[in-house]
């Protein structure tokens, strides 16, 4: 049993529902009680979308359970094939039908449809929405396409130059409730089309059962998303020799890398090399001298596994930040982000629990945070500018503009996104300078919006903490007029340090210059 | 009584289970906490519910059932003990712990009633232990709340001083301006239930006279009755008129002459009317079909149609007791359709063909009937907005205008939605 007052991943009927609602002709009959339903307002309202979620409760009840169960869920596959007509039906349970084994995914089996039948087995006690979505694709993928195993051959990566036409390849992985995906599918297929590549299929997003069964007319797959398309991509190529790609093009680097990976994997010359670092203005924006004092600046990283990788890479090699904190919830990624953690020095979070997050997030010292929608609420109360780079989704993470993470504009969206938290490089030296100034009151930074670090806050925190330190240090007057000077964002860094070298020392009093040794200690 | 028609219907429901009224319970009774015995569905189900994100450390939670649990009972009661330790030690300040029954805790029938005992003994003096099931095998959407304060009865001390008691949440505000009009109606000791403090209950008895404020308590009421108390029959205070009538029936239970309360409210019932007629000039004429949801949806149709002069369609309701609905729906105009339970692909149908002006629907329903062109209501809000009383009159009719104002504002109907 594990206590959770607030969850990153919903369960995997759900991960279900995200790529049933994603496609076209395809109908979902989820045996589950009333109250399940619920998770339709997760598309209707947080994705705004005009249709309802293709899926049918069967909405048993207490007094059912004494009953015929089986012949309710009979009774719901019968109406809802009627009356949706679905091309490919997908039958599974809820968490508490999975309890009473009525087996609807044999039931619909026995039902003598001709339509391609995908029993979804979703253990709702031990596994999460991603891996529902991912698990649903998959056998979504190998229902469709099984038949077509034997008689195949192995794709030829190469095969284009023969058949006389451009490179085709299939995008897998978008799907509804993903972070920015509906923008990213438009920014890698123009990328590649510049390429001259084709899309033969984008998936789940858009997709019909027609279009699962056309995957195999491409040479290769671009696995966009791994939490929900790897078992796919896998899949496929074990079964039809297609090869995948494994770079995720969020960034520069990863864009370049991801589009090498594309042409070496089809044989395609790559003929703009040079051109390419310049299709985003990411690269100059980050060498401009307004960006100077981004050097340095201390960032906080939690996500899905996907978008946590990629931003790490992108803190520490594009725009020149230090990574303090690296974490994910996807448990599926584990692995992967603790080697990026490694590689950066520091320790991998992984967890399911917020509160550890913001524990993390608070020890840590930040100047910046890149989290989900709950990381955002934390760095508020923490007073540390925020921006979201990953779900669980919100109705903010769905913007009407144009707004991709991926790709070149992707990498101009994030420069945007990650630094206009952050003041501007001219506005802080000001800031700096002018500090002094009597007109001047700390927490009057507009873009923050927050007043949780103003210099009476740390002050009279200060206060309660001396009082209770167990060390029992004091701060001087000219120690604590000397942290007032301090930049409001370091000056809980700067406090701590400072404490931590006098203990050190065995210094019982902080004055000034106790403070400057200290920054001298520490630099 | 008015010639209703009433009919049920059973199939696929589009609803919230009673988990869901956790949401507004929690923020009642400020010094309670409710963990749910369910799955990672219970907890997802209440964070979507509750507006997607929560600003601070929430006072409920999920205890979230894995697979070693359901192989053994044994090994799932002691697994909650030791969470529950971790609860309280983590938030010490909590007074009552609700251990809220889920639809999985109940299929392998996990005793939570025991563990609460169990429990109880163990921290007396500190925290107490209440158990109900908010599952959605057996409850729908605000019979949450019902079986909440149900569970709270037996903890209610007993007494025969005479008082009035309001039973079901209410809005601070306008729990408020309830007691502020029944001491000036001479009624004197006034106590609501739930309190605003889970461990300052009412004591009840013969003398106490119990007046609903929500129309989904049927547990409630039974109990209340088992313990002495008097039901005060009224129809529910929504609108001006159900309103008037539920004081009236406080008054008479009271000895308190019809024309004192006339006196009293009449000033408050002129500024409503004139607050009211904005909005019943828009929804005047205009076809209303209410889905199931609330159990509100029966008051609700009777005001919409009395005071507002709407023209009603179909009105859905979860479930239905007539007993405790009579006076309500003896306000109803003649051949008024009541459908109780629901098949939604059936009702949406039926909502399809008779082309309203104005839907109240849940969260799931509405961006899709939107997108049909068929302006909604979400009846969530009704459980979230301070909408009792005759001041609230036309805050209320407010919800159900406002759509139809700005449908006249935005004209393009030929919208992509997706």
């Amino acid at each position: 049993m594990e206590l959770t007052l607030w969850t990153y991943e919903g369960p995997p009927h759900v991960g279900a529902m995200r790529i049933a609602s994603s496609m076209k002709d395809i109908h979902y009959v989820l045996h589950a009680p009333q109250g399940d339903t619920y998770a339709d307002l997760l598309f209707t309202m947080i994705e705004r979308r005009g249709q309802r979620p293709p899926v049918t409760y069967t909405t048993f009840q207490a007094r059912d359970l004494g009953g015929d169960t089986a012949e309710l869920v009979k009774k719901n596959i019968k109406e809802a094939v009627e009356r949706f007509k679905p091309k490919t039906l997908l039958v599974g349970e809820s968490c508490t039908a999975e309890l009473i084994q009525d087996q609807p995914g044999a039931l619909a089996k026995g039902m003598g449809f001709d339509m391609p039948i995908v029993n979804l087995e979703l253990p709702a006690y031990s596994k999460k929405e991603n891996w529902g979505a991912s698990e649903t694709f998959y056998q979504l993928t190998r229902t469709l396409l099984k038949e077509k195993v034997s008689s195949s051959d192995k794709i030829n990566p190469l095969r284009w130059r023969e058949l006389g036409r451009r490179p085709k390849v299939n995008i897998l992985g978008p799907s509804l409730l993903g972070f920015r995906c509906r923008d990213d599918v438009i920014e890698i297929q123009r990328i590649l089309s510049e390429q001259g590549i084709d899309t033969n299929v984008v998936a789940p997003l858009g997709a019909s059962p027609d279009d699962i069964q056309r995957l195999i007319d491409a040479e290769i797959n671009i696995c966009l998303y791994q939490e929900i398309a790897e078992a796919s991509c896998e899949w496929l190529r074990r079964n039809f020799g297609m090869e995948y790609t494994n770079t995720i093009p969020i960034g520069i680097k990863n864009t370049i890398e991801f589009i090498n990976e594309v042409h070496e994997k089809l044989d395609l010359p790559l003929t703009n090399k040079e051109e390419l670092e310049n299709k985003s203005k990411l690269p100059w924006y980050s060498k401009s001298v307004d960006s100077n004092y981004l050097t340095g600046k201390r960032v906080f990283i939690f996500g899905d596994g996907t978008h946590a990788i990629a931003a790490a890479k992108i803190a520490k090699e594009e725009l020149g930040f230090e990574v303090v904190g690296l974490g994910t919830y996807s448990r599926e990624m584990a692995r992967q982000v603790r080697a990026t953690a490694k590689d950066l020095n520091v320790e991998a979070l992984i967890t399911n629990n917020y509160l550890e997050v913001e524990d993390a997030m608070k020890k840590a010292a930040p100047e910046l945070v890149l989290g989900t929608q709950m990381e955002r609420h934390s760095a508020k109360r923490l007073g540390i500018p925020c921006s979201v780079i990953s779900t669980p989704m919100h109705v903010q993470d769905v913007p009407a503009r144009y707004s991709p993470q991926m790709g070149w504009e992707g990498a101009n969206v994030i420069f945007d996104d990650w630094v206009h938290p952050l003041m501007m490089g001219l506005e802080e030296h000001l800031i700096d300078m002018f500090k002094h100034d009597f007109e001047f009151v700390d927490g009057h930074q507009s873009h923050l919006g927050h007043t949780a670090t103003n210099t009476n806050n740390i002050l009279n925190s200060d206060e309660k903490k001396e009082k209770n330190s167990k060390e029992g240090i004091i701060w001087t007057e000219s120690g604590r007029a000397e942290l007032t000077k301090v930049p409001f964002f370091v000056r809980g860094k700067v406090k701590t340090n400072t404490e931590k070298y006098a203990i050190l020392r065995g210094i019982p009093e902080i004055s000034d210059e106790t403070l400057y040794d200290a920054k001298a200690y520490f630099s | 009584m008015s010639k209703v028609e009433f009919n049920k219907e059973t199939g696929p429901r589009e609803v919230f289970c009673g988990l869901t009224s956790i949401v507004w319970l929690h923020r009642r009774m400020p010094d309670a906490f409710f963990l749910v015995v369910g799955s990672r569905t219970c907890a997802h189900l209440i964070q979507s519910a509750a507006g997607v994100m929560i600003f601070a450390e929430p006072r409920f939670g999920t205890a979230i059932l894995e697979e070693k649990d359901l192989a053994g009972l044994a090994d799932a009661h002691e697994e909650l003990d030791r969470v529950v330790n971790d609860l309280i030690a983590r938030r010490p300040e909590i007074k009552t712990l609700f251990l809220v029954g889920s639809c999985p805790s109940e299929v392998i029938k996990l005793d939570l009633a025991t563990v609460a005992e169990k429990l109880n003994k163990r921290f007396l003096g500190q925290v107490r232990f209440v158990n109900y099931s908010g599952s959605g095998i057996e409850t729908t959407f605000t019979q949450g709340e019902d079986g909440a304060l149900k569970a709270l009865i037996p903890l209610m001390e007993s007494s025969n001083e005479e008082k009035l008691l309001l039973v079901g949440t209410l809005a601070n505000n306008v729990e408020d301006r309830f007691k502020k009009i029944f001491r000036n109606l001479g009624i004197s000791n006034i106590e609501s239930f739930p309190p605003r403090q889970s461990t300052e209950l009412p004591k009840i008895g013969k003398n106490t006279k119990v007046l609903l404020t929500q129309p989904y308590l049927s547990d409630t009421v039974r109990d209340l009755k088992h313990r002495g108390c008097e039901i005060i029959s009224a129809p529910f205070p929504l609108g001006i008129e159900g309103s008037t009538k539920w004081f009236l029936a406080a008054a008479k239970a009271f000895k308190i002459s019809e024309l004192k309360v006339h006196e009293i409210i009449s000033p408050l019932i002129n500024r409503a009317k004139l607050a009211l007629d904005s909005h019943k000039e828009i929804l005047k004429g205009k076809r209303l079909f209410l889905l199931p949801e609330s159990q509100l949806e029966i008051s609700l149709a009777r005001f919409l149609h009395n005071e507002c002069e709407m023209d009603l369609i179909e009105v859905g309701t979860p479930y239905l007791n007539k007993d405790l609905m009579k006076e309500e729906i003896n306000l109803l105009p003649d051949n008024t359709k009541i459908v109780e339970g629901q098949h939604v692909e059936k009702q949406l149908d039926r909502v399809r063909e008779s082309n309203p002006d104005l839907v109240v629907c849940g969260m799931g329903l509405a961006n899709p009937l939107e997108a049909e062109g068929i302006s909604t209501k979400w009846s969530i809000e009704m459980v979230f907005s301070p909408i009792h009383g005759i001041d609230q009159a036309a805050d209320l009719a407010g919800l159900f205008s406002k759509p139809l104002k700005r449908n006249q504002i935005l004209t393009s109907k030929t919208l992509v939605t997706h």
